[in-house]
């Protein structure tokens, strides 16, 4: 059974290598967050078949322990996804190395602003290839507006008092201040300013949450009418969980965010790397994931172009083109990671008196 | 003197395989509660007293800085004091609701019928306490069962709207730690021989007096019992506030949480929850006269 199983594989293998014309399959390990695009059984096997390498997966759950499991083991990743905020860092702690587009066919297709975004260079050099883009702003339920809203400073509007929904995130909250202030959301330079708009929610704030599950279950059971989300997972509540829900673009603005993928320095298959990396930002990966399961914005515009008419992304990044800014999510000091969790934390003992 | 000779014999052969049985009885334990309790704590406490989490590339050094913010900064004081009232106001409860269901447990049912009230206590017990949370969240919410109920008894009784209150947060404590002061009360009530209240009563004192001068007073180490594995853990409590208490769901324990799963500052996250042990050791120091006299 054992000598007759293994012949079937030789067989299996060979026939593929002379398929692909490859001399040897890798396999090749990607360190992103669970069900994010890039660990999704369909695109794998499409991937093995077509290019004989195999995919295994290890997840993190916040960026800092991915930036950790960068650290204590390297050789061992070959992908991995970091959001643009900390491409910098990792590249400065020379835990990835630099990228030529030239070497990923598909990213002719790659708007040019995402591509050479300045927070996925370091040194003149590019360490990550923009792949997934998104932006943070507030969603609606339809049930409770008869008009969609069209500013910021619906979160702060009396007659949603206690109906909103916030996420229970420093950064994100401060970072929302920044935005309907008129500040960098990056480093602001006006805190008092900031907690002043915290505070001004507390009659607002409905309940925190802190994941898309939550959201969903609260919104469901009716206890939102308007909460802070993010684009990607509007997409999702509307198109899988059925939710009556709007996202709104402000025309002041939304916080934007980029992730890419990089290469690990050591990385054990820097070719079946950067094949994998093709193979995710091609319009037909991204297309069946977008429709199929739902997706942030691909920076891929081919890949938008051929989505479905009216679908999510397509009318998003349409609405997108309108906004008075979009700032991006860059790299931050610890300073400001700090103070911006100093202020958070004191709104939120100024909500409970 | 034959005879005495024969019996010390024995006597100090058996006293160093005595000693041996205690370790080996006694041994298993101290040295799971060394290796569970007493190295993790002492590497939070390690913890507390350094810049940053010590991994591989991440400056750290040591620093008293994370002892120091708790006292720079005002608000972490306000949810100190909060939590403490927490740890209080649900100990209070449950000894309101608990101590007259352990009376009537010990006193007035007997058999069957104790045993099944009994099981009734403990169930929840056996249920994951998320899940006991999550049933509060449907109980309470806006148009959920209790309004419905109180809807029905009482047609046009309105909103109450408990759902991510303070309010909300005690009754789920409330009802996840009950079953520490009822048992704790059944146990000393249960030893109250019954002939000291039938006596009291025999000699003219009411109901109120029996309770006052006899049943409080021996049921005592009880409810002190029970009041302290309950005030203990409500003031670290993290999970319920965040569910139950929405907006008005912030506490040391929600904040020291942050600190381990949201901002990965191990060290300020652990310097908080000493100073949260602390400030219960100061408090069972200035109470420990009325403990030790209560049991």
């Amino acid at each position: 059974m054992k000598g007759h199983d293994c012949i079937r594989f030789l067989t299996l293998a060979v026939s593929m290598a002379s398929m692909t014309g490859l001399a040897h399959a890798d396999t090749i390990r990607v360190l992103n967050w669970q069900g994010y695009g890039t660990d999704e059984d369909w695109s794998l096997e499409k991937f093995e078949a077509a290019t004989g390498n195999t995919v295994e997966h290890e997840y993190f759950n916040s960026e800092q322990e991915m930036l950790t499991k960068l650290r204590t083991n390297p050789g061992t990743y070959d992908v991995v996804l970091i959001n643009s905020a900390y491409t910098q860092q990792a590249a400065e702690e020379g835990l990835i190395q630099p990228l030529d587009l030239t070497d990923f066919p598909h990213s002719e297709g790659l708007q040019a602003r995402l591509a050479h975004n300045p927070n996925l260079q370091y040194d003149g050099k590019l360490y990550g290839i923009a792949w997934l883009w998104g932006v943070t702003s507030f969603a609606i339920n339809t049930g409770a507006f008869d008009e969609k809203p069209d500013s910021l400073m619906e979160l702060w509007n009396p007659a949603h008092a206690g109906r909103l929904g916030w996420r229970d995130d420093a950064v994100e909250s401060c970072q929302f201040a920044a935005l309907a202030t008129g500040q960098d959301i990056n480093d602001p330079s006006d805190y008092d300013v900031i907690r002043e708009r915290l505070h001004a929610l507390k009659p607002q704030i409905r309940t925190f949450w802190n994941s898309e599950n939550e959201w969903n279950q609260y919104m469901s059971s009716g206890e939102f009418d308007l909460a802070t989300y993010w684009s990607g997972s509007a997409a999702r509540s509307k198109q899988n969980f059925g939710l009556p829900i709007e996202f709104v673009v402000p025309r002041e603005g939304a916080i934007a965010w980029l992730d890419g993928l990089s290469i690990p320095t050591d990385a054990p298959h820097p070719e079946a790397a950067k094949q994998f990396i093709d193979w995710m930002i091609d319009p037909e990966f991204y297309v069946q994931w977008d429709t199929e399961v739902g997706a942030p914005i691909s920076a891929n515009e081919k890949a938008v172009e051929q989505l479905p008419e009216g679908a999510f992304n397509k009318q998003l990044i349409a609405q997108l083109k309108e906004v008075k800014s979009l700032p991006f999510m860059g790299p931050m000091s610890d300073e400001t990671r700090e103070k911006m969790l100093e202020v958070w934390q004191e709104t939120k003992t100024f909500y409970q008196e | 003197m034959a005879v005495s000779d024969t019996t010390t014999a024995p006597m100090n052969h058996r006293r160093p395989s005595n000693a041996r049985s205690i370790l080996a009885l006694t041994g298993p334990a101290y040295l799971w509660l060394v290796v569970t309790v007493l190295l993790p704590l002492a590497a939070m406490f390690y913890f507390s007293f350094l810049s940053d989490v010590p991994l591989a590339a991440r400056d750290w050094h040591a620093t008293l800085a994370n002892y120091a913010a708790f006292f720079q900064q005002d608000f972490y004081r306000t949810l100190m004091w909060r939590s403490l009232r927490l740890g209080f106001e649900v100990a209070l409860w449950c000894f309101v609701i608990g101590f007259p269901c352990a009376y009537v447990l010990a006193k007035t049912i007997k058999g069957r019928w104790r045993e099944a009230l009994f099981l009734m206590v403990i169930i929840p017990f056996w249920s994951n306490a998320l899940i006991r949370v999550f049933s509060w969240t449907m109980v309470l919410r806006g148009n959920g069962i209790l309004e419905r109920f109180l809807d029905w008894l009482i047609p046009g009784f309105g909103s109450l709207d408990l759902m991510f209150t303070y309010a909300a947060v005690v009754i789920g404590l409330v009802h996840s730690y009950l079953p520490y002061m009822i048992l704790t009360c059944y146990i000393s009530l249960s030893t109250i021989d019954d002939d000291l209240i039938d006596a009291a009563r025999s000699m003219g004192a009411s109901r109120l007096t029996v309770l006052r001068r006899i049943i409080l007073p021996l049921s005592m180490p009880g409810i002190v019992a029970g009041a302290v594995l309950i005030f203990v853990p409500v003031i670290g409590s993290f999970m319920e506030p965040r569910i139950l208490g929405g907006r008005e769901g912030t506490f040391l324990g929600t904040v020291i949480e942050d600190q381990f799963t949201a901002v990965f500052n191990w060290p300020l996250g652990a310097a908080l929850s000493f100073i949260l042990l602390a400030c219960v050791m100061i408090i069972f120091a200035i109470f420990q006269p009325i403990l030790r006299r209560a049991s």
